[in-house]
């Protein structure tokens, strides 16, 4: 009772001292922030997965769908490209956009360097990527994907590794290309021949390998940015044993935290299969069959699970993999149209959007109850600040 | 006198039956063309664009699709196109409902409500 009275004078002196000083009640951390992706509205949800609530909406951001996040490493900005070629910088905190600029035709993605300065953008159209000033979105360089006089390829997979580099493939080229950003106006490139057809990479925890899925042929190409001038090998090559491709109606991602067990786990193309190889010779040790073409798979941060989305027409469904069985031990549906899933950071749970139910739910990975469940209008894609801690996010 | 009446009466209610069933298979249902603009703004966009400008795939848009005849946009939605990223659609769709689709895209695709 008589605290009372001292809150209220603490709360007028704080106000009296003035408007300069943050309230201390809006005073925050930010490693437990992210957005959600509203992608028919163009707006963010701001979110936090503490208490797992939605703290404010963010709109204006265009065209969103594909979109991609990625985070300043003080956690503060989400840098969010758009398919419009929008990178709109929004301020967590603030929770307003700090600046937006039209950078490309047709964007898919990009990601930050590893001294937080630069952000790269991945472009369809032009196809090729650019670098900009993290601070201000000044444009710095660019580097036209232009694999042959006058002819350009789209650009998939864009991962940063630790050098300024950022490695990337080509669809139409079937190519990897390794450009280093030490000097941000003057990249340098190097490219490497991939296979058939790439349409997604992804780099290991560590940043040393960097892995294309082919889509024009079975196999995936690797990339050892410990040793480069090897040149790109191709692992899991002829998975498919020759027989009959199941139509892929949606384009898996191979970005996610799938390296679990010392083993990676792969999405098949055209088999409805998850492919394990060992991390260390790349031999394939296992597949696992699944409900449907997998888009996303991904190890919860400790390893121990593998949690596996679906393209249309299976996209109600999520299936959950142990990694010491290599089997499926638990499948469900959270909602019409799971697009994408999202680990907390140490994995107690994870949160899966449901495009066509309109909400995002969190699931405890433990007992698979549902813990949660959030509104949001046609939610695509969740991402925490924890990525901005993370090598290739 | 009253039979052939009845009978022209029969023919004309059969030739407007037919007139409807054959406009029906052309034009789908309101509640299909719904779900039609659905898959193809969220399924098609997530090659094409949710707006329809391109992405892994071609833009869909009409400027760019003018030229092509219709019954080879219909074939490649039904059938594919083999060696491409382009899947057919024949398990979710007949040909009369890709039809309806491609004359919507030649005019501007109608938006999600
Ligand atoms: C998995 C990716 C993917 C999905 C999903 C997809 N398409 Fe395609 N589509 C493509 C690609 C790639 C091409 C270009 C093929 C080529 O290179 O000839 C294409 C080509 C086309 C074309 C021919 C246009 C042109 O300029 O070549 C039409 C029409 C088309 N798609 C319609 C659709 C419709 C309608 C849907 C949904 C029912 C759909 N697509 C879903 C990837 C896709």
């Amino acid at each position: 009772m008589r605290l009372r009275p001292a809150i209220a004078s603490l709360v007028a002196a704080l106000a009296l001292a003035g408007c300069a000083t943050t309230p201390p009640e809006a005073l925050r951390g930010t490693g437990d922030l992210g957005v959600v992706i509203e992608r028919a509205a163009g707006r963010v949800q701001i979110v936090e997965h503490s208490t797992n609530s939605s703290l404010a909406t963010v709109p204006g951001l265009g065209d969103l769908s594909h979109a991609h996040v990625t985070f300043s490493r003080d956690g503060r900005f989400a840098y969010v490209f758009g398919r419009d070629g929008g990178l709109t910088k929004v301020d967590l905190l603030a929770r307003r956009i700090d600046k937006r600029i039209i950078q490309a035709g047709n964007s898919i993605g990009g990601s930050i360097s590893q001294d937080g300065r630069l952000i790269v953008a991945q472009n369809y159209e032009p196809g090729g990527i650019k670098a900009f000033d993290a601070d201000t979105l000044e444009l710095l360089s660019e580097v036209p994907a232009e694999y042959a006089p006058g002819k350009f390829s789209k650009v998939v997979g864009l991962a940063d590794v630790s050098g300024q580099r950022f490695v990337y493939a080509l669809f139409e080229a079937g190519e990897i290309w390794v450009t280093d950003f030490t000097n941000p106006r003057r990249p340098t490139t190097t490219r490497y021949p991939a296979g058939k057809q790439p349409y997604d990479g992804l780099v290991t925890p560590d940043g040393r390998y960097f892995l294309a899925g082919l889509f024009g042929e079975d196999g995936i190409s690797l990339l050892d940015l410990w040793q480069p001038e090897r040149g790109a090998t191709k692992i899991l090559a002829g998975y498919g044993r020759g027989e009959q491709k199941l139509p892929v109606f949606k384009m898996p991602h191979l970005r996610g935290w799938s390296l679990a067990g010392g083993q990676a786990w792969l999405p098949a193309i055209g088999r409805h299969e998850v492919l394990v190889a060992d991390a260390r010779s790349w031999q394939e040790t296992a597949r696992v069959a699944v409900k449907g073409q997998p888009v996303f798979v991904m190890a919860r941060p400790d390893g121990r699970q593998v949690w596996v989305n679906f393209a249309f027409p299976d996209n109600e469904w999520v299936q959950v993999i142990d990694t010491v069985e290599k089997r499926v031990v638990h499948t469900f549906s959270p909602g019409k149209a799971v697009l994408h899933m999202e680990f907390e950071p140490r994995g107690e749970e994870v949160w899966l959007s449901s495009r066509d139910s309109n909400r995002v739910s969190v699931v405890n990975t433990a007992t698979f109850a549902t813990r949660s469940e959030l509104p949001a209008d046609a939610p695509s894609g969740i991402f925490f600040t924890a990525r901005g801690q993370r090598i290739g996010f | 006198m009253d039979r052939s009446l009845l009978i022209h009466v029969a023919v004309l209610l059969g030739l407007t039956a037919l007139a409807v069933s054959t406009t029906q298979a052309a034009e789908p249902a309101p509640a299909r063309q719904k779900e039609l603009v659905h898959m193809v703004r969220q399924d098609c966009g997530s090659c094409h664009g949710m707006r329809l400008a391109g992405g892994l795939g071609p833009a869909l848009l009409p400027e760019r699709l003018a030229d092509w005849p219709d019954d080879s946009l219909v074939a490649t939605i039904i059938h594919g196109r083999p060696g491409t990223a382009m899947p057919g659609w024949q398990r979710f769709m007949n040909e009369a409902e890709a039809g309806w689709i491609v004359a919507r895209l030649k005019q501007g695709f109608p938006e999600l409500d």
